[in-house]
């Protein structure tokens, strides 16, 4: 390029003065914009940083890393946890199905999860979503999840939606890192320390069964869940994708997941899908049985049916 | 670099650093208004620097996006720049394929904006994420790289890859002419031919992105990937074609006419092929009608009394088809001045069609047929702007090595005799 300073000799001293000058603001300039990361990586750890993959951990270390993380958690919020590593069952495929003929609408699904699963308070964050049908479509265009009157309302049918565990998930499939997966009893999960936040799965779920976290949650301490799993309701870092996990700290040890103990009309059956002795296999052989989206071929573990 | 003759490595491990520190030198030194220029940028770009610090250290909540629009100005930006970075090949083509000489002297120029292009696009991918320091996961060999099955995968390898064949061809090409030698054609034709088919792979890939979610009917089109294409070779012809007319003014560069007439051509039919495809996607969502429709609905008319992205898609189509006519009109053929705006009317309009009017209409309404607006926030725009800024820098300091070097005026023979 030429040079267009040219009406005045340049002087070369003055010159390298004005650069170094210019330079040594520049750099200023630099850091001070980059002033705000120092308070970040304050709050990450080494030992985080490193931590390999869920499923390339050694027992040992996935016991480090419980135990790293109880230790965070108690630091940054006085509240002692107890965080879990609950592995499948053999034998045991998870299904859930929820009858539509008896839900009321009151959304109590939503908010169990929403206490059993440490969610933001603030947000009111919750993976249940309860759509306000009505009567005589399945159309969702047709529904209203942000209702606000006594339920139920004549006319409509109630219809909370949640993970649908799919077999063939589209969530799977397009994270970049696998820090989603699909586990031996048909749960998906998230591994929130493995997870980069590209919200790719978010784009991909058919069912708005994802959540991003667009800041680090927000719990009272005295509300905290510590009965946590590492795969499940442990605090989540922000930045990261969470979802139901049909609260596998508890169906894996043999309870029930917090939204069917909460619902008060029973419209809500969980079980394992390979017992042919359990009440959900009964649903699914002798009610009228679907599943949402069907024709994306996702093929979930979660069923709806109607009584009559 | 090796070389089959032992002699000529010895020098080349002299001259190589020598023009690297070259290429330093002259990426720092120039006029007034080039210090002005980068200043500028220097400053925007820390601005936007700022911005996302603030975004890593306060979370993605600093953004106007949200779990129902979960993907917004970034990546509606970084859309649009892998299309500009795929369009430069419309001089590659030309150049080498139906050996335009005139076009294969200023072809280095497209090359070296589509490495200011992907290095933008690489930017507004990081600045996406909600954990950049988990970066490394995405590394094959020391993550988890889910490749081949995420596309996500696919365009982190087409990118990166794009983005080397680009450097190294520049880069030697611009080396050997440093250095006063012929550039040895098997050092550099096969990646100018692999990086045709690689330009055409990238933007694919990146609709493939959009197009192979079921969950999301407004992109789940097997058109996506040609529009993306014909759009691509819109957006990058146009700008191509105002800054060889900026570069012959301010650089004394020599470009002659029959590049600009070639890109004019080209975008000329490449402009109408797009209003086409937009045309088709058009009729096919509003004909057939039903709930697959919604999207397009709220994109063009607006949904339930929503309408945010309603003023954002008229005027790309404004601007897209008052270009295609002004390319038409016989009189831009004699004055530049109309087909510069026509290029910029057009490259604005495919900017919005490629990123507002294309990533956020497929959130609304929602999976569950929820309708959340989007709107970008403050700190998003300022970060969108410092990645601009950035990706300037980037194509002006390129120029400023490159075309010295390439008018001869900055060569070996003559560093070594000023010593």
């Amino acid at each position: 390029m030429s040079d267009a300073a040219g009406k005045r000799p340049a002087d070369p001293a003055r010159r390298t003065t004005l650069k170094v000058l210019g330079a040594s603001l520049g750099a200023a300039a630099f850091a001070r914009a980059a002033a705000p990361l120092t308070e970040w990586s304050g709050e990450l750890s080494v030992a985080e940083f490193l931590q390999k993959h869920y499923r390339e951990l050694t027992p040992d270390e996935m016991k480090a890393v419980l135990a790293r993380i109880e230790e965070e958690t108690q630091r940054k919020t006085g509240v002692a946890v107890s965080v879990s590593d609950l592995r499948p069952q053999p034998g045991v495929k998870f299904g859930y199905a929820l009858n539509l003929s008896i839900c009321i609408g009151c959304r109590r699904c939503a908010e169990a999860c929403h206490q059993e699963n440490n969610h933001d308070r603030a947000s009111h964050n919750s993976y249940i979503r309860v759509l306000e049908m009505t009567q005589g479509s399945l159309d969702m265009e047709k529904g209203n999840a942000t209702y606000q009157h006594p339920v139920p309302q004549p006319g409509h049918y109630y219809m909370p939606v949640q993970c649908q565990q799919c077999d063939n998930a589209p969530c799977v499939k397009v994270c970049p890192v696998e820090a989603t997966w699909k586990e031996k009893d048909g749960v998906v999960v998230v591994d929130y320390n493995w997870c980069i936040g590209c919200r790719y799965c978010e784009a991909a779920c058919p069912y708005h069964a994802r959540r991003f976290n667009w800041h680090a949650p927000q719990v009272p301490a005295e509300e905290i869940n510590p009965n946590q799993g590492y795969l499940s309701n442990r605090l989540r870092p922000k930045g990261v994708v969470e979802k139901c996990h049909f609260c596998l700290h508890r169906t894996r040890a043999g309870r029930l997941p917090a939204c069917l103990e909460a619902c008060p009309t029973g419209a809500r059956v969980f079980g394992n899908l390979l017992d042919p002795n359990s009440e959900i296999r009964w649903v699914l052989q002798n009610k009228r049985v679907f599943v949402l989206k069907e024709e994306l071929g996702t093929q979930p573990s979660f069923f709806y049916f109607f009584d009559e | 670099m090796s070389a089959t003759v032992p002699e000529p490595s010895v020098r080349h491990l002299q001259s190589y650093p020598r023009f690297l520190w070259r290429s330093l030198v002259l990426a720092f030194d120039g006029s007034w208004a080039f210090y002005l220029w980068m200043a500028t940028l220097t400053a925007l770009a820390l601005v936007g620097f700022n911005a996302w610090a603030q975004q890593v250290v306060g979370g993605m909540a600093l953004t106007g996006m949200s779990d129902h629009v979960s993907w917004g100005l970034y990546i509606a930006n970084f859309t649009f720049l892998v299309g500009l970075a795929a369009g430069a090949v419309m001089m590659v083509i030309p150049a080498y394929l139906y050996d335009d000489h005139e076009m294969h002297d200023v072809v280095i120029i497209g090359e070296l904006l589509a490495v200011a292009a992907l290095v933008m696009c690489l930017a507004f991918v990081t600045v996406d994420l909600g954990r950049p320091d988990r970066f490394w996961h995405l590394i094959p060999g020391l993550g988890r790289f889910h490749w081949p099955v995420s596309m996500l995968t696919w365009d982190v390898v087409v990118l990166n890859g794009y983005l080397l064949l680009n450097l190294h061809i520049c880069g030697y090409i611009i080396y050997t002419r440093y250095t006063g030698r012929q550039p040895d054609k098997r050092w550099y034709l096969p990646f100018v031919f692999i990086s045709i088919v690689w330009a055409i792979s990238i933007h694919t890939v990146t609709a493939f992105l959009y197009s192979g979610l079921g969950g999301r009917p407004f992109w789940n089109s097997a058109i996506l990937a040609p529009r993306f294409l014909a759009s691509a070779f819109v957006s990058g012809p146009a700008f191509v074609i105002v800054t060889l007319q900026l570069i012959r003014r301010v650089t004394g560069f020599h470009v002659g006419n029959g590049p600009i007439r070639t890109l004019f051509g080209i975008v000329r039919v490449t402009c109408l092929l797009n209003l086409f495809l937009l045309l088709a996607e058009v009729f096919t969502e509003f004909y057939t009608g039903g709930s697959h429709v919604s999207a397009a609905r709220y994109l063009y008319f607006g949904l339930h009394g929503k309408n945010g992205l309603v003023p954002w898609i008229w005027t790309a189509i404004t601007l897209n088809s008052v270009a295609a006519v002004l390319f038409l009109l016989p009189a831009t053929r004699e004055r530049l001045w109309l087909l510069d705006l026509a290029c910029v009317m057009t490259f604005v309009g495919v900017w919005i069609e490629k990123g507002m009017g294309l990533i956020i209409p497929a959130f609304i309404p929602s999976t569950l047929h929820e309708i959340v607006e989007y709107s970008p926030s403050i700190v998003e725009w300022k970060v969108a702007v410092g990645i601009w800024a950035l990706g300037l820098m980037t194509f002006t300091i390129a120029l400023k090595v490159a075309l010295p070097i390439l008018m001869q005026r900055v060569t070996l023979q003559r560093d070594e005799g000023t010593e």
